[in-house]
């Protein structure tokens, strides 16, 4: 088939100054297991391809499911229809941006792919999990899933540039409501809305800790039942890596999108506190806040190895020692602002443009232990996994709450609290960095759900962070 | 596209062997997407793409297979033959389901909104004409969409909606600007003129300086577009038996009567007056209107299939999410022209922005002003207010501190298009606040 494409698209594509193709082909399944009675299994194949027209200045895309020669050609002469409209009435002059003419493969590390056991074994193993979550009256809902996604996408110029590329993703779950007395509390393995998402097989079951999770989230829950709401006031917070993957993901990651700052998304997701000329001399956070760009990272959930406009994708400091040094932006919003970027320009599948999005964003681990950094801490809160997450559209003043705390007195841990939220304004927050983590403290996450863009797209996106302790912090719990 | 449903749907359905219920839900649009950003073109995008998901149900097991369609009619007839295969093969490893429920009783409805829509080259020339000297950024969505339903008991269900949905923003400067939205299914260009004159006196207030409140107590009025971003919330599992039953649902206290809101509160799915299908994925037929709350309490839950034979309450058409597709929130007593002067002293916020729960169980949302929010004294905009958080119960938002409801609704669509374009709407008035909280 992807022969058959390849020799169509040849034929179809017109005589223009840039034409590509990218035909995205993924398959997937959701099984899910909820108060023990496994639910219809969700399967799905989408495929279909954009075709990409620049000429005399002008941008037209146009995608259809058609793949026949036919369609081919038919999508290419609305996209040339398109490019010759917005000529000359453009953000920039597209001709003029240097595309890729990239060539190359990727695939995804798999050992054991999904595909090695039998769907009936998957669905026991989420029952067994599943069934582990009853262990009280109070559990009013439990439940486990798996999401598998297979990936096949290529990409092809008209004057010869052709990449391959193949992933293989794992999306595994566990929940569990606890209910007494008026109040609900929910405790997650993995993250509220499947924060641990990974590249891969099954092999990732292990990194998860699949076997056995399934209790621990239930006596989570009832942990969290009985618990005192967190407290308020201004002390520190020690973040572990399932929230401050929505800490970089809302108050690092968009703020630096180069399309924000250059105004595209100011009609939906917002703008940027951050101005074009901040790069290169704010200083964003502490002494002790590194932030990379990394597609490298095998299991992360964002790895690649050319973004949607061919660009090649290569591991970049954003921020090094606290010090702003290059946005996230791809080969056409470098062209527009003059800015060095990075290879982001990426788009949710194949019935979308592609648009400068975060990929892997992952904060660069530091030397201390988890106990060195809780022993640091006169007054306190530890938090895990996000559950809220609130923030205005430059990207600055923000709320973030999570599942579950514990508060820390005088260096050592207490008592767990229930409604743990905090507020606070980028622009400074990252500068109360006292703390971070070393590797041991690191774990790989993620969301499959960052939403943006005009038509809007929802992609996955990979956040690795070590455990980070923020000073004088605005906390607070829930409704007495 | 019509008669390709249905040949497709005849097709599917002669493919099923006796004991089998095969279900078919056909989704599919045609259209045009241009961003705009400083006036002029960022991004012109067309999309042409159907989807078809297959329903296979055998033995009390049930699978679900969803593909793209091609458009051809014979490779989409193989593709959907071989999908079935596939179905077949699956179902021997699903598990029995008990809570396995669909329509027995064949039920057609056929709804076709036929508009005048217009080309990207129209669009292109009136938003960049409309945009000279000024900073516009917005998106043009527009184009059918098709719905429809098929299932080897005989049963066919069509919907083909013309529209557009132009939403744009006119900037004065950073975060200060007036968003504008023109939809509909007739395309006018005296109309879409008249809006951006309208939008271009209200950007010229955002000249004035800014004021920065002080977090603290606040009387507001929420404009419709604000109060639309507050009623989203509750469709977040406010309103799904599901919610409900497992205890999760954010309106929690007021579905176990522990709490009321304001009498005057009624809410609805009004699916007559929206842009939703008047069937659900699994072919269930909904009914014109479903009362949500009325005067102040908990009516009626959304229940999907699933749910129906789970907690044996029968479904009134919900999709599996149980989230109301065509909210309305009734009107009140206050003429919308008077709601300056009655505001009289405080903050009228046009548009809220990135709400979430800070408190599921007590309903407490949290969320930012955005776009023009303006500080009102003597019933007068004195200034724009700069962003500002709040973070309130709904308890008091529609309840304890709601002053009043303005008479008349405005007909907001949702606009959202992951995925595809999207057919929620959400009616609502605009509300007056006695009290509301900034924290930031």
């Amino acid at each position: 088939m992807l022969d058959t494409l390849k020799r169509d698209f040849r034929a179809v594509a017109p005589a223009v100054d840039f034409c590509s193709l990218r035909f995205v082909e993924e398959t997937s399944e959701h099984l899910a297991v909820r108060q023990d009675v496994a639910e219809p299994p969700r399967l799905s194949t989408d495929r279909g391809a954009m075709l990409t027209v620049i000429h005399r200045g002008g941008l037209g895309y146009a995608a259809t499911s058609d793949l026949s020669q036919a369609g081919l050609r038919d999508a290419a002469v609305r996209a040339s229809r398109l490019a010759a409209l917005t000529a000359g009435r453009s953000v920039v002059d597209y001709s003029q941006v240097a595309m890729p003419r990239p060539r190359g493969q990727y695939q995804t590390a798999v050992s054991r792919p999904s595909q090695s056991i039998t769907r009936r074994d998957k669905l026991a193993l989420l029952a067994d999990e599943a069934q582990q979550c009853r262990i009280d009256d109070r559990i009013v809902d439990w439940e486990a899933t798996l999401w598998s996604t297979q990936t096949r996408q290529l990409y092809l110029t008209a004057d010869g540039g052709e990449v391959m590329q193949q992933f293989d993703y794992l999306v595994p779950y566990v929940s569990a409501t606890a209910h007494a007395n008026g109040e609900t509390q929910t405790r997650t393995h993995g993250g509220r809305y499947n924060g641990f998402c990974q590249q891969g097989g099954l092999e990732i079951l292990d990194a998860f800790g699949l076997k056995g999770s399934g209790r621990a989230t239930a006596e989570g829950a009832l942990e969290l039942l009985a618990a005192p709401n967190c407290p308020t006031g201004r002390m520190d917070v020690l973040l572990m890596p399932d929230q401050m993957l929505l800490q970089i993901h809302e108050s690092i990651g968009h703020p630096l999108e180069l399309d924000r700052i250059l105004g595209d998304e100011r009609n939906f997701a917002g703008t940027s506190f951050v101005t074009l000329d901040m790069f290169g001399s704010y200083q964003y956070g502490s002494a002790l806040l590194n932030v990379t760009y990394d597609p490298s990272r095998p299991e992360e959930y964002a790895s690649f190895g050319w973004d949607d406009d061919g660009l090649k994708a290569e591991r970049q400091y954003l921020i090094r020692d606290g010090r702003l040094e290059r946005p996230l932006g791809g080969a056409i919003s470098q062209a527009r602002a003059g800015l060095a970027g990075v290879a982001n320009t990426r788009a949710c599948s194949w019935n979308r443009p592609p648009i400068d999005r975060m990929a892997n964003l992952n904060v660069e681990p530091g030397t201390s232990t988890l106990e060195e950094l809780i022993a640091s801490i006169e007054h306190g809160v530890v938090m895990r996994t996000n559950v809220s997450w609130s923030i205005d559209d430059s990207r600055n003043k923000f709320q973030f709450g999570c599942e579950w705390g514990q508060v820390v007195r005088n260096g050592r841990l207490a008592e767990v609290v229930k409604n743990p939220n905090y507020r606070g304004i980028s622009a400074t927050f990252w500068r109360s960095l006292t703390g971070v983590g070393n590797a041991q403290t690191q774990q790989v996450m993620g969301t499959p759900f960052c939403g943006k863009g005009e038509p809007n797209q929802a992609i996955r996106v990979g956040h690795a962070s070590p455990a980070c302790r923020f000073s004088g912090v605005d906390v607070f719990g829930g409704v007495e | 596209m019509k008669d390709r449903f249905h040949d497709l749907a005849k097709f599917v359905q002669s493919l099923a062997r006796p004991g089998e219920v095969i279900a078919s839900s056909f989704s599919a649009e045609d259209s045009h997407f241009i961003r705009f950003n400083r006036s002029v073109v960022r991004q012109a995008t067309a999309v042409r793409q159907g989807g078809w998901c297959l329903t296979l149900i055998h033995d009390g097991r049930r699978v679900d297979a969803t593909t793209t369609l091609s458009g051809q009619g014979e490779a989409d007839r193989e593709q959907l033959r071989t999908l079935l295969t596939s179905l077949r093969h699956a179902i021997v490893d699903a598990p029995e389901d008990p809570y396995l429920l669909w329509p027995e009783t064949p039920v057609a409805t056929d709804r076709e909104t036929k508009g005048e829509l217009p080309d990207a080259e129209q669009v292109i020339d009136a938003v960049t004409a409309a945009g000279r000297g000024v900073d516009l950024v917005g998106l043009y969505a527009g184009g059918p969409i098709y719905k429809g339903f098929a299932n080897s008991l005989g049963q066919r269900n069509w919907q083909h909606v013309d529209n557009f949905n132009l939403e744009w923003c006119l900037y004065h400067d950073r975060d200060k600007a007036v968003k504008t939205a023109y939809a509909g299914s007739r395309w006018e260009p005296e109309v879409l003129s008249a809006r951006m004159a309208e939008a271009r006196k209200r950007v010229a207030l955002l000249a004035r300086p800014a004021r920065t409140l002080e977090p603290g107590r606040y009387r507001a009025y929420l404009a419709p577009a604000a109060a639309k971003e507050v009623l989203d919330m509750l469709c977040w599992g406010g309103f799904s038996l599901k919610s409900q039953r497992t205890k999760q649902s954010p309106l929690l206290r007021l579905s176990e009567g522990e709490a009321t809101l304001d009498p005057r509160v009624s809410i609805s799915e009004d699916i007559a007056q929206g842009l939703a299908p008047g069937f659900q994925s699994d072919g269930f037929v909904r009914p014109a209107q479903i009362a949500l709350i009325r005067e102040g309490k908990i009516a009626n839950a959304l229940v999907s299939p699933r749910s129906s034979r789970e907690y044996d309450v029968p479904t009134n058409g919900a999709n599996d999410g149980e989230a109301p597709e065509s909210m309305a929130l009734a009107g009140g007593e206050l003429p919308a022209a008077e709601a300056l002067r009655s505001l009289d002293r405080g903050l009228w916020v046009s548009n809220l922005w990135y709400l979430n729960f800070s408190d599921r169980s007590a309903c407490r949302l949290t969320g930012m002003t955005r776009f023009a929010t303006f500080w009102v004294e003597n019933g007068e905009i004195q200034s724009p207010v700069n962003v500002m958080r709040f973070d309130d119960t709904v308890y008091r938002m529609l309840g304890s501190e709601l002053e009043s409801l303005t008479q008349e609704q405005e007909l907001l669509l949702d606009g959202g298009t992951y995925g595809g374009r999207n057919t929620v709407s959400v009616r609502t008035p605009g509300l007056l606040l006695r009290d509301f909280m900034l924290t930031l």
